[in-house]
């Protein structure tokens, strides 16, 4: 629940110009997302462009580690607006998600209101009197000063757009889900003692899935859905050469091979892209050059994080060095 | 192109990617977007708006492919030119001037007959296609449709008109490309929309199929029923999972608020909820392995064990002779490879339950507690044995509740050596189990049970 600050660009205009720019078309938007570091396939790019034309929200699926809340951060960066960030977890409720009343706060109001209450109605004459020049004050008890916005307040009430991510939405309850769906369809918000909040830029909206449970039907029509698999060696080079700038062509093209012949064998958690790239930076540090079978014995539990995997996998290490 | 979309649309349904009129709307809307030039981008696009799971992509790129497909029309080639218009010559037969179909067969005009074709698809309802029965009804429609009667009346007519073979020929040639052709089509038609629901049907008769039939089950059946198990438990896993989460929502604890803000003179700067405690499943199940049971207890581990995310804690017990715990092996076997594991163990043994029950209440009584359901999976057939009621009494006073399912119907109960009626008065639910439906609602009983409401 922070507002990272990806510093918005001083360009005064709302809403992405959709005829020109990175969102005119997929190639360029392929383009755009490799300016801010992130190489996409036009899978990927084409569910991002349908995104923001048909202003739907989109819901990223992938095993962990694929780059799912990277894309939205990396989005959030090419159309330089903030992004809001929430992440779901059991129990997360309306409360913690849309908005809060400061209950400490309005407990001491009433506290001043009964002391001033006196003093304000000593001088009416009558009962009658009394009740109202009650009804003429301001009922101060149910109004903004005493709303605590949470994430999806925060990210309708952004007048320029932003990029919400809600991330993990598969750790949240089924009540919650629900809840969602009218944000996500109207973009828009009850609060039953305000009325309806209504965001003036609809915010493009990332959810993210791990499949840890299966989403509701409702909310998955709400959404375009994107499933981002492990990538190819081909591909997975060049998202490692952007994200470890000053690695090796050859140790690039060895640590690749060598993870994509991992994945081939039967582990509990099989290497994502995010073991790649910190094994990358891993053996950038350990001044490595080139791979051979005592350094990767060494920083295996990088890229393997079970005791088991680790244990099955270190025999062949030599094997599968030799293998492409 | 809107009708295009339509069948596609269809197509998918046939293929068990969910489209609702919602999503419908927002593929047109998609398709407007894009545009039809770019296939790939086409095809991503919508995929992106109407496939929302990994399955469903799988599902929506085969059948994307598939119709989408027209395999290219390969009729006898073009006549060499002959002198003069061959309608008009003298070895045209008459009725070709009034069969466009049979001009653009002599012309071997491939893209016309195609066209001819879909249109005649639309009227005959091909597209309407169920069952695989239909298929050779459906075929003939077609042909029906475009004019084939029309086509063997010229062939007909030219063969008795002198020097009409050449021509006749010809077309025979072309009649018989085109009957192959809308073989092909009618089949492609199936499999697009009557494959999936060939599968369901099948999976619907499994279900209700007995599970202690004699000659056991099909190899073929027995792989498809257990990914039918397996989707039944994620199903229930699902539905259950969420239905605990409920405990972390509630309304301000009012009491437990003011109690925390006595210690700051009664401001409360500590806010507490109600909170409601939900129990999760424990469950002991104790099946018994003989041959006649065999089946079904395979399918109740295999039910249990898919639903470790709801149950949270599963101890699974097996026995003919003796009883054994078979929570180790069904770990390092997996369900298909333990029963056969379990049956070297403790296989070829008379059925004893009495034995079973000794061994069950001399090691493992403490794994039943107030919060335990005991699921007993088993024919109560004692082979004339001591049934150990008392141990039966026992475990029911312990437990939360006790389940016996048995896979005889109930007629069954109380004749030869069954000594089920006996136990009954043991159980708090006693139910004929022979199906995997059956087996699916009990389970889902047991569920329930544990759930808030």
């Amino acid at each position: 629940m922070t507002i990272s600050s990806t510093a918005p660009a001083a360009n005064g205009s709302s809403g992405p110009n959709l005829q020109e720019g990175p969102f005119s078309s997929v190639d360029a938007l392929v383009t755009g997302l490799g300016s801010v570091g992130y190489i996409a396939s036009r899978r990927i790019a084409t569910a991002l462009y349908m995104a923001v034309h048909l202003q739907k929200p989109i819901l990223v699926e992938g095993s962990a580690g694929v780059g799912k809340t990277e894309l939205a951060l990396s989005t959030a960066r090419l159309m330089a607006k903030p992004l809001i960030r929430m992440q779901c977890y059991e129990g997360l409720d309306e409360s913690k998600a849309l908005y809060e009343w400061k209950y400490g706060k309005q407990l001491l109001y009433t506290q001043i209101l009964k002391d001033r209450m006196g003093v304000a109605l000593a001088d009416a004459p009558d009962m009658d009197a009394a009740m109202d020049r009650l009804h003429g004050m301001g009922d101060l008890f149910f109004s903004e000063p005493f709303l605590e916005p949470r994430p999806l307040m925060q990210a309708l009430r952004q007048d320029d757009g932003c990029v919400l991510l809600i991330d993990e939405i598969d750790k949240s309850d089924e009540a919650f889900e629900a809840f969602l769906l009218e944000v996500l369809s109207a973009y828009q918000v009850s609060v039953p003692e305000l009325g309806v909040i209504v965001a003036k830029t609809p915010p493009l909206v990332f959810l993210t899935s791990n499949n840890v449970r299966d989403l509701g039907d409702a909310l998955k029509r709400r959404c375009l859905h994107l499933h981002i698999p492990l990538p190819e060696a081909a591909l997975e080079e060049r998202i490692v050469a952007t994200r470890v700038p000053g690695i090796e062509a050859t140790l690039t093209t060895q640590l690749v091979a060598f993870v994509q012949s991992l994945r081939t064998l039967d582990l509990r958690k099989a290497p994502s892209i995010s073991e790649t790239v910190d094994w990358a930076r891993a053996l950038i540090l350990l001044h490595a050059d080139s791979l051979d079978s005592a350094i990767v014995r060494d920083t295996l539990n990088v890229i393997l994080k079970f005791e088991q995997d680790i244990v099955a996998v270190e025999p062949q290490i030599v094997e599968l060095l030799h293998r492409r | 192109m809107q009708h295009t979309l339509e069948e596609f649309l269809r197509a998918l349904r046939a293929a068990d990617v969910k489209v609702s009129p919602a999503e419908a709307i927002d593929a047109a809307r998609t398709v407007s977007a894009v545009g039809y030039a770019d296939r790939e981008l086409f095809k991503d696009a919508l995929c992106a708006t109407l496939a929302k799971s990994r399955d469903e992509v799988t599902r929506f790129d085969e059948t994307f492919e598939t119709f989408f497909t027209r395999a290219a029309f390969t009729l006898p080639p073009p006549p060499e030119p002959t002198d003069g218009e061959p309608q008009s010559g003298g070895n045209s037969a008459p009725g070709v001037a009034e069969s466009p179909l049979a001009q653009s067969l002599l012309a071997g005009d491939a893209t016309a007959v195609a066209q001819a074709m879909e249109e005649a698809a639309a009227r005959a309802g091909v597209a309407e296609i169920r069952l695989s029965t239909q298929k050779s009804r459906l075929t003939r429609r077609l042909l029906d449709e475009m004019g084939l009667a029309q086509i063997e009346q010229i062939i007909a007519n030219a063969r008795r008109m002198p020097g009409g073979d050449g021509l006749a020929d010809r077309l025979d040639a072309a009649r018989r490309a085109l009957v192959a052709e809308a073989q092909t089509y009618v089949e492609r038609q199936h499999a697009l929309y009557a494959a999936g629901s060939g599968k369901a049907l099948r999976e619907e008769m499994l279900a209700k199929k007995a599970l202690n039939a004699d000659g056991g089950i099909d190899p073929v059946d027995l792989i498809m029923m257990q990914a039918l198990v397996k989707r039944m438990a994620k199903r229930l896993a699902d539905r259950y999972s969420r239905r605990r989460h409920t405990a972390n929502r509630g309304h301000l604890d009012v009491r437990k608020t003011l109690r925390k803000s006595m210690a700051h003179g009664g401001v409360p700067f500590e806010i507490k909820w109600k909170i409601k405690k939900i129990d999760k499943p424990s469950i002991v199940a104790i099946c018994d392995v003989s041959k006649s049971v065999a089946a079904a207890a395979q399918f109740l581990l295999t039910f249990l064990y898919s639903l470790n995310e709801v149950v949270d804690r599963l101890d699974a017990y097996a026995f003919s002779g003796r009883l054994i715990p078979v929570n180790a092996i069904l770990d390092d076997n997996g369900v298909e490879g333990a029963i056969l594991k379990v049956l070297q163990t403790i296989g070829f043994q008379q059925t004893d339950y009495g034995k079973a029950l000794e061994d069950f209440a001399e090691n493992h009584l403490d794994r039943v507690d107030r919060h335990t359901t005991v699921i007993i999976l088993g024919d109560g057939r004692s082979n004339f044995a001591d049934p150990r009621l008392d141990i039966m009494q026992l475990i029911q006073q312990r437990a939360r509740a006790v389940i016996w399912l048995n896979p005889e119907p109930e007629s069954y109960w109380a004749q030869g050596d069954s000594v089920m009626h006996r136990y009954q008065r043991f159980t708090h639910v006693a139910k004929p189990c022979n199906t995997l439906g059956q087996l699916e609602r009990i389970i889902e009983d047991v569920l329930r049970t544990y759930s808030a409401h």
